[in-house]
């Protein structure tokens, strides 16, 4: 599967606001974009699991009780919840840390095409799964990761257990519950039966502990 | 139990199969760790050992393959121990006296550092703790399994080789295209298992049969040791909340009929497969003919993702010389100062020069030359996929380096002298690698090649009793200047003649030495590596950014059909200017005299200011060079440098000039002052401060930090960087050993903030005086405040004129 990282993306990333990048930079970041592309291995698993309980208080799925007030809205409706992992490869990482030592910009560079690149491998894979999806009468919901809003990172540790991710993905978390590779994401994704389904915006940046102090914000 | 080494490769023997789909059905728990049953449930275990044993697996695995102390802690030898006894009992049971039982063990989950944050050697220690209680309970080999990272599996083979003397089989998971997860490839893992003489190596689980045949193949083809073959019952699908696997016992083994007829050793399954599986597959299989293991003649080194192949009729090899103080000022400056970044970039460059090895020398009396050099090669594999040469004289400094190496690595060198076969000699048994045989002994460097070739062959059988084959001994037949004696290019091109043809072995050769002494060393260097290479040399330590080197050994491997449609040369070749239009291009500039070179300058804007504001890596560096003729460095650093710099910086500042254009600036002026720094190598230069960067205990993603020390190093300040996951106690520690002024601090994450505060509150008890500056995506100033910093960056800038601030500048 070949990803390719939005430009419009990657300059966000890069702190890009109502400019347009100038020739030269745009033309280093095809380049570095065109570098990063054979090293992607991207990755993915999933599971789907019934939702067991769904309340105010809590959330029970998969052996787990969550308690998130952000997830419990994100999956309101739903009977069903995907538990899935992405993942574009250590490549990435490693052509990153090789032009920290060489070339900065370019690292910088492949930084946000990398989180653009994850980003968008999690498009294309959310879009097969919304094909299974709407042949069992669902849609799906935005993606939800651990770490956003009130969503424990804890959650992290269930990821690896249920869905085996090292293993299947070659994604592994350090002790303070980074993923490594860092171009890697996890996140549920809820089932909703079609007829309740309610369409919504997708960039729910408001939702974040960072709403308005971010620079990255896409409204 | 030692039987088993005779065994293998010599008939068939097999695996048992799938463990977790035989538990699952019953009723583990999703989520629920498979290694207590053999606490809480010993009858299950039992029963699987026992219907693995009577479908006739001569190799069952014990149900220890995820248990490690990360998730038992203090019960884990308690845990193996049931395990492996449970197994022993079944097979006494069963009546099978003559399996075997695996001690399992998976990969630990965690990658190693410096992508990771497990240290290669906690590794080896978890690993070595499985094995020692293994051991103890009776396992009859060690079987690593599902390995995804080939550093991990040097860890887990060192533990396995220096904690029990049982026989060690390791399978690692491959995708179809033969690599593994962190980027291994087939022949990179079979170098690595071969130099670390593994028992029997191969591949498993993620793939069925059917799609594991072209891989297998390719292990087969690169192995002189027994493969072993254990795949998926097919890729799991989901059905109402079970995963199944979907190739049936009978399918599974009309597949494997294919495995099994290119030359494997052992086979089994994995998950999906069952006892039915199991048994059907012996039935077939053992009817068919064994093929034995042949010995592979490839001389191969290696990294943690790539191989290299010497000789074979391949082209000569680039083996980068760059990495070594000798005759360097502004290397020696580097090691004595720790400045990694220095020698990483020098790999670097080669690498992108065209060198397919790195030599690594880093030998300076002044220095801790074993320390330099295991930082120096954990961070170059880290940054580069080109297998390096181990190059050194300490015996500690190469034995630390072995160790510590993600691949199987080429090592510089061993000589003819009794001592030192002695010293090296074990070091390669035990690591694996390939070996530089000098060919001079106690007598000195004969001048003649039958004495060359008569100490190579001495070398070659002393290889041989330590168990290195001979293909993994390459020869140097010694360049010595033609200035002091004209007939040593004669006999070092002899030496390597018969080496090649009498010897049938690999050579090398230090070309450079060839010269010295004489002028336009590159006209010598060039056609003597012509000659050289007519002559058989296959490998040659050169710098390859040494154009006419390149020119003479890409030509040469063209020219002798050693590179397959001339692609190499072509890629290499394809823009060159030839030397006659050089010289009239030259000429027609000049003779216009002084508006030529006006006008050469006018086209380029190459004033040194307007370099480094436009972010041009080049120009700037040629500015500089040209500045420096005339005008005094400082000069240049603060009239056109920091001020272009400045003008940048501002813009970033207003919101006007983005990241990339500053970094560009930066990248452009940091390569100014390498060249100033480089005219003043020795001299005491100016600093305006010291500052310590970190990326705090628990953050592994510096790339914020490394962009603020580009900046302060720019503006003049000294950066000691401590990288990233920096335990509080080590930040704290180097701020009072160094006197330091102001330590800056980066963090990821809310997770890791805690670790920042706690820095901070460290480092204000230890030393008042120190400053502090916080910085990274999650913090905020409110953040800052909180955890008692003294001051908040939100980009490299603000960090800059902090600094600023603090020194008074």
């Amino acid at each position: 599967m070949k990803i390719v990282p939005p430009l419009k993306e990657i300059e966000r990333y890069l702190g890009y606001r109502g400019i347009r990048p100038d020739d030269q930079v745009k033309e280093t970041i095809e380049d570095a974009v065109a570098e990063m592309i054979p090293v992607m291995t991207p990755r993915s698993v999933h599971k789907i699991f019934d939702i067991d309980y769904l309340g105010e208080d809590r959330i029970e799925f998969a052996g787990l009780t969550i308690r998130s007030d952000g997830l419990a809205r994100n999956l309101a409706g739903c009977d069903k919840v995907i538990m899935a992992a992405f993942t574009v490869g250590i490549g990435v990482d490693r052509l990153i840390r090789r032009y920290e030592r060489s070339d900065i910009m370019r690292a910088a560079i492949l930084q946000a095409a990398g989180a653009a690149a994850v980003e968008e491998y999690c498009d294309i894979i959310n879009e097969q799964i919304r094909c299974y999806a709407e042949a069992t009468g669902h849609a799906l919901k935005p993606r939800y990761s651990p770490g956003y809003g009130d969503l424990p990172l804890d959650l992290q540790k269930d990821f690896e257990r249920i869905l085996g991710m090292n293993k299947t993905c070659g994604i592994s978390l350090t002790d303070s519950l980074l993923m490594i590779p860092s171009k890697s994401v996890t996140a549920f994704i809820g089932m909703i039966p079609s007829s309740e389904h309610v369409p919504e915006s997708h960039d729910n940046c408001e939702e974040c502990s960072l709403y308005g102090k971010c620079g990255f914000s896409k409204s | 139990m030692r039987d088993l080494i005779d065994k293998l490769g010599n008939g068939w023997l097999f695996c048992d199969g799938g463990f977790g789909t035989l538990l699952q059905e019953k009723g583990l728990k999703g989520g629920e760790l498979p290694e207590m049953w053999n606490i809480t449930r010993p009858d299950d275990i039992y029963d699987i050992y026992s219907a693995y044993l009577n479908a006739g697996a001569d190799i069952i695995n014990a149900n220890t393959f995820g248990a490690n102390i990360f998730k038992y802690g203090d019960d884990l030898e308690k845990i193996i121990k049931a395990g492996v006894e449970l197994a022993v009992k079944a097979r006494l049971d069963c009546g099978r006296c003559n399996a075997y039982v695996a001690l399992d063990m998976g990969s630990l989950g965690k990658l190693l550092e410096p992508m990771g944050d497990l240290s290669f050697d906690e590794a080896y220690e978890v690993f070595a703790r499985n094995i020692r209680a293994g051991a103890e309970a009776g396992a009859d080999l060690i079987l690593i399994e599902t390995m995804t990272d080939l550093y991990e599996v040097k860890a887990a083979v060192l533990a396995a080789r220096e904690n029990c003397d049982l026989p060690v089989i390791v399978t690692c998971v491959f995708d179809t295209e033969g690599r593994m997860l962190t980027g291994g490839t087939v022949e990179a893992a079979v170098a690595l298992l071969e130099g670390l003489k593994v028992d029997a190596l191969g591949i498993n689980c993620s793939l069925s049969p059917a799609e594991m045949y072209p891989v297998v193949k390719r292990i087969v083809e690169a192995s002189s040791t027994p493969v072993v073959v254990n795949p998926n019952a097919g890729l799991p699908v989901v059905e109402d909340g079970r995963t199944i696997f979907t190739v049936g016992p009978e399918e599974f083994v009309e597949q494997m009929t294919g495995i099994a007829s290119l030359g494997v050793s052992v086979v089994g399954g994995c998950c999906g497969t069952t006892p039915a599986h199991i048994k059907l597959l012996k039935d077939t299989v053992s009817k068919m003919p064994f093929i034995p293991v042949t010995a592979k003649d490839d001389c191969v080194v290696s990294s943690g993702s790539a191989s290299v192949t010497i000789g074979g009729g391949r082209g000569t090899v680039v083996i980068g010389e760059r990495i070594n103080p000798t005759g360097k000022k502004r290397f020696k400056e580097a090691l004595r100062e720790n400045d990694i970044d220095y020698i990483i970039g020098e790999g670097i460059r080669q690498e992108d020069q065209g060198a397919d090895i790195l030599d690594v020398n880093v030998g300076l009396p002044e220095i801790d030359e074993p320390a330099m050099m295991e930082s120096v090669v954990k961070e170059l594999q880290s940054v580069t996929n080109l297998p390096l040469q181990i190059d050194t004289t300490d015996i500690n400094a190469l034995e630390r380096a072995l160790r510590i190496y993600n691949g199987k690595p080429m090592i510089n060198s061993v000589n003819g002298k009794k001592e030192n076969i002695e010293q090296v000699m074990p070091l390669v048994a035990k690591y694996g690698g390939v070996l530089v045989a000098l060919a001079l002994d106690e007598d000195g460097i004969p001048d003649n090649a039958d004495d060359r070739i008569n100490i190579a062959k001495k070398i070659l059988k002393a290889a041989d009793s330590y168990g290195i084959p001979r293909k993994d001994i390459v020869i140097d037949g010694l360049c010595m200047t033609i200035s002091s004696d004209t007939s040593s290019a004669v006999t070092t091109l002899e030496t390597v003649r018969r080496a090649t043809e009498e010897l049938k072995c690999n050579t090398v050769l230090g070309v450079s030495n060839i010269s010295f002494g004489l002028p336009a060393r590159e006209i010598v260097n060039s056609n003597f590596l012509t000659m050289a290479i007519l002559s058989g040399l296959s490998s040659a330590i050169i710098n390859p950014g040494c154009e006419p080197m390149m020119q003479a050994l890409t030509a040469s491997n063209a020219l002798l059909n050693r590179d397959p449609q001339c692609m190499k040369f072509i890629n290499r070749n394809g823009n060159y200017i030839p030397y006659a239009k050089l010289v009239a291009g030259e000429a027609a500039a000049g003779s216009d005299g002084a508006a030529g070179t006006a006008a050469v300058q006018a086209s380029t804007a190459n004033t040194l200011y307007d370099c480094v504001r436009r972010g041009l890596k080049d120009g700037a560096v040629a500015a500089t060079k040209a500045e420096l003729g005339s005008r005094d460095s400082m000069a240049i650093i603060n009239e056109d440098l920091i001020p272009a710099l400045d003008e940048v910086g501002k813009g970033f500042e207003k919101g006007t000039v983005f990241l990339p254009q500053l970094l560009m600036s930066a990248d452009a002026a940091k390569a100014a002052f390498e060249v100033i720094k480089s005219s003043m190598a020795g001299a005491r230069q100016e600093i305006k401060g010291r500052i310590i960067m970190a990326t705090v205990k628990g953050d592994i993603h510096d790339i914020g930090k490394n962009i603020v020390k580009v900046m302060l190093e720019n503006y003049g300040y000294e950066v000691i960087d401590l990288g990233k996951d920096v335990p509080p106690e080590v930040i704290v520690e180097t701020a009072v050993r160094e006197d330091i002024k102001l330590v800056g601090l980066s963090a990821l994450m809310t997770t890791t903030v805690v670790n920042m505060e706690e820095t901070i509150k460290q480092l204000k008890a230890a030393k008042p005086d120190c400053k502090t500056v916080v910085g990274g995506a999650v913090l905020t100033q409110e953040y800052a405040d909180m955890i008692g910093a003294d001051h908040y960056a939100k980009d490299a800038m603000a960090t800059v004129r902090y600094a600023d601030e603090v020194f008074g500048k």
